[in-house]
């Protein structure tokens, strides 16, 4: 898997103008180059890959395609005949995904005295929490402050965040890294102590903590580890995804229903609140992009928490990261952290020029990428026909030091010499993929959503990064959304009084489908995206019939 | 991109490449020479839920053990990182039991002892490699062992830090040690009580407990989208 001949000879020019390129870095644009550069090539903004939604009380707002139809789909279980008998489970407070989020609301609704379950669809720790590699962003250097921080969210989310959950993140970003680090995860520092801090896209200030390029990882093992060490007040059951909410009658959610994958039985859990944590949806592949996202990233919790009568926020806006790997084939559409280009690599196209600032926020340096290759032709072709740009990686080590990439990035070196292509020596192909849903369920900074007793933390909302996420700021929103979600769901359940379980909103939902003429439709939410390729006829009926 | 079954990789299954036995559990199935592990059995019909994580190499879901056709040797691999090879003769170890201490790291030293009364099969370690051998990260899983006996916690977070705890070092193990959960705990201490301490942002926790900067956020909150871009595009840029 090393590069074709054509690669090489582009190569070759990126190495040749390396050393006056160091001495010439690329201007940021102005305003009204971002402006102009989104419009006209950011995936956002073709119109027709994306449509109003046609029910529920986000009625008229756009989003993509594909999560229109798993948003409108029918449920998953028929609430005319799905038996709704005893529980199988009870607890205070039921967690639904077992990424960052969950783990951080499970930690803190069970030491807000909540017994709590935390289900999730594969194992815990499977999440995009695991796969982030760049960093956490928290304003607590000296020359740093939470305002500052704030300006950085709000521009780069295009003005359009809420106000109160931007101010909610900052304020606890210190907080959280203390939290954090108090848990045992092992952040970069210097020999005094001081964070090993860099820039991400779009910030003004080098606050981008890390764990070299294993960030979300050790975070996530972390917290995984804290909560398997409170096993006496948080069960966790995994292969168990949530297909539906349970509420009672007038509307306040009273638990949830989940599939056991192993069993395919469903499974009813009783709780007095629910906190959604169940990510993003890459796996949905909007307009046919490959994604970053984890297998079991396919919007879930938004469905769930629609159909129960929450609001949806900014499903319009989808964040394509612009350095997804381009080549080799194997690995087309991974992630290559930002932390790359934070370390100081900058972007070539054919000719080896650069043609953009390198830490433009996300949305503005993908729609750059395209750009380039797109409109102007300086795209480097792969030998499956695929566009990119060239990352330049070996920069780092001339910027930094020989042997820096290795310390750094030890992910990244080893997912490309995996495929036998040495980053330290030779540049990385990268195009935009898709990563991250910047919108999602509307709520307020305690996680609560307008819904009794429902609580959403992480990916699965919408409202802090307003129409564009900086990198770092989903570390932060999971460990930070998901702390106040636990605390807020575990004073909620303290005497509430809840009636019996039912599933009256999906009988409600079903007859809003019908008046709206909506019929169809694969039932959703989809769980898992359909890899398998069958050549023959597949069984439907269960191996051996039931009754 | 887009394609009948868009994955990120699908593009490869349209070619004329010849296809390739593989035995997949000792099933002979015929795929492109071009796709990963991972992808060869979703070729081959298989819905996965087990063994089957990021598909990134970060969560260790998909650890995979195969021999070739003709060699003695045992190989260990991640089927998302992993290109398939003509007779591979593979089975994923979607989960092997193991063991792990509970505890509260509050009340936790970071010393040796903690180590051995955690973790007291740590002793038993041989040294014989055969984690080593099996790490499909290339961790010198021996090397952190010898450490942790020693009881140098640091140098058990500093070797094991690439660890994805696919299991595949314990699995191996002759004498039953679950090593990455050794090094699991040693990071934890490390983090936790090992790190100099951040003086920084113990300042920086301290202001916002007394509420320095409530009133310049309250401020930015009450602005008009054009008075805070006029500040967002006036910003200092930290070199």
């Amino acid at each position: 898997m090393t590069y074709t001949e054509s690669m090489l000879a582009s190569i070759a020019k990126v190495d040749a103008s390396r050393g006056s390129r160091m001495s010439t870095p690329f201007r940021r644009m102005t305003p009204e180059e971002r402006d102009d550069v989104l419009r006209r090539f950011h995936p956002d903004y073709i119109q027709q890959a994306m449509r109003e939604i046609r029910i529920g009380r986000s009625q008229g707002m756009r989003t993509p395609l594909e999560m229109a139809d798993v948003l409108e789909g029918p449920a998953q279980i028929d609430p005319a005949t799905f038996q709704l008998g005893a529980p199988d489970l009870l607890c205070d407070v039921l967690v639904i995904g077992g990424g960052g989020a969950g783990a951080s609301a499970a930690l803190l609704a069970s030491e807000n005295g909540a017994q709590v379950v935390l289900a999730t669809k594969l194992r815990f720790g499977d999440a995009n929490t695991m796969m982030a590699q760049g960093g956490i962003q928290a304003a607590d250097k000296p020359d740093d402050s939470p305002a500052i921080h704030y300006l950085d969210v709000v521009g780069g989310g295009h003005f359009a965040n809420s106000p109160d959950l931007v101010e909610a993140l900052v304020s606890d970003a210190p907080l959280v890294i203390r939290w954090l680090e108090e848990l045992g995860v092992m952040f970069d520092k210097l020999p005094d102590g001081a964070m090993n801090t860099v820039h991400g896209g779009g910030t003004s200030r080098k606050r981008m903590h890390s764990a070299r390029d294993y960030s979300g990882a050790e975070i996530m093992r972390v917290l995984r580890d804290e909560v398997r060490c409170r096993s006496d007040r948080i069960q966790v059951l995994e292969f168990n995804p949530g297909v539906e909410l349970l509420a009672d009658a007038s509307g306040r959610v009273t638990g949830a229903v989940l599939l056991d994958l192993e069993t395919r039985e469903y499974r009813l859990v009783g709780a007095k609140a629910v906190v959604l944590a169940t990510g993003g949806g890459g796996r949905l592949h909007y307009q046919g992009f490959p994604t970053t996202n984890h297998y079991g990233a396919t919007g879930d919790g938004v469905v769930l928490a629609y159909r129960a009568g929450a609001k949806l926020a900014f499903m319009h806006t989808m964040q394509y990261h612009p350095t997804g790997a381009a080549y080799p084939e194997q690995i087309l559409g991974q992630l290559v952290t930002e932390k790359v280009r934070g370390l100081g690599a900058q972007v070539c196209n054919l000719h080896g020029e650069q043609f953009v600032f390198p830490l433009e926020t996300r949305d503005v340096e993908s729609a750059a990428f395209i750009r380039e290759c797109v409109e102007r032709g300086n795209g480097v072709a792969t030998n499956t026909g695929q566009q990119g740009v060239w990352l330049d990686s070996p920069m780092i080590d001339q910027i930094h030091g020989a042997g820096t990439i290795e310390k750094a990035l030890p992910a990244m070196v080893r997912q490309f010499r995996n495929f036998s292509i040495d980053m330290t020596r030779q540049p990385i192909l990268v195009y935009p993929t898709l990563h991250f849903q910047n919108g999602g369920v509307a709520h307020a900074p305690d996680g609560s959503t307008g819904v009794a007793g429902l609580f959403v933390a992480g990916e699965v909302c919408g409202g802090v990064h307003g129409e564009n996420r900086l990198m770092g700021n989903s570390l932060l929103e999971i460990t930070v959304f998901g702390r106040r979600a636990g605390r807020s769901a575990a004073a909620y359940v303290q005497g509430v009084e809840l009636g019996e379980r039912t599933l009256a909103h999906l009988s409600a939902w079903e007859q809003a489908r019908r008046e709206a003429g909506v019929s169809g439709g694969r039932p959703s939410p989809i769980l898992l995206p359909d890899y398998t390729r069958h050549v023959r006829q597949v069984r439907q009926d269960p191996l051996i019939p039931v009754g | 991109m887009t394609a009948e079954k868009p994955d990120n990789a699908s593009s490869i299954l349209g070619g004329q490449a010849e296809l390739i036995p593989i035995y997949v559990m000792g099933q002979r199935v015929d795929v492109p020479p071009s796709l990963t592990i991972m992808r060869a059995l979703e070729y081959a019909g298989y819905t996965l839920t087990r063994g089957v994580g990021c598909r990134g190499g970060f969560c260790g879901a998909c650890a995979t053990v195969y021999r070739l056709k003709g060699k003695p040797a045992l190989y260990f691999a991640l089927a998302c990182q992993t290109v398939v090879q003509p007779e591979m003769y593979l089975a994923q170890i979607p989960f092997f039991p193991y063991r792990r201490a509970d505890y509260h790291l509050e009340e936790l030293q970071p010393t040796a002892a903690t180590l051995y009364q955690l973790y007291p099969e740590l002793l038993r370690c041989l040294a014989c490699g055969t984690c080593t051998k099996a790490c499909p990260q290339g961790i010198d899983v021996r090397a952190y062992m010898a450490a942790a006996m020693r009881g140098d916690i640091a140098a058990v977070a500093d070797i094991s830090f690439d660890c994805i705890a696919c299991g595949l070092c314990s699995a191996r193990c002759p004498v039953e040690e679950t090593q990455y959960n050794v090094g699991l705990l040693a990071r934890r201490l490390t983090g936790r009580y090992l790190s100099p301490v951040s003086q920084h942002l113990l300042d920086r926790v301290q202001e916002i407990g007394d509420g320095k900067f409530v009133a310049e956020l309250q401020l930015l909150k009450s602005l008009e989208k054009a008075q805070l871009a006029e500040r967002y595009n006036a910003r200092e840029i930290e070199a």
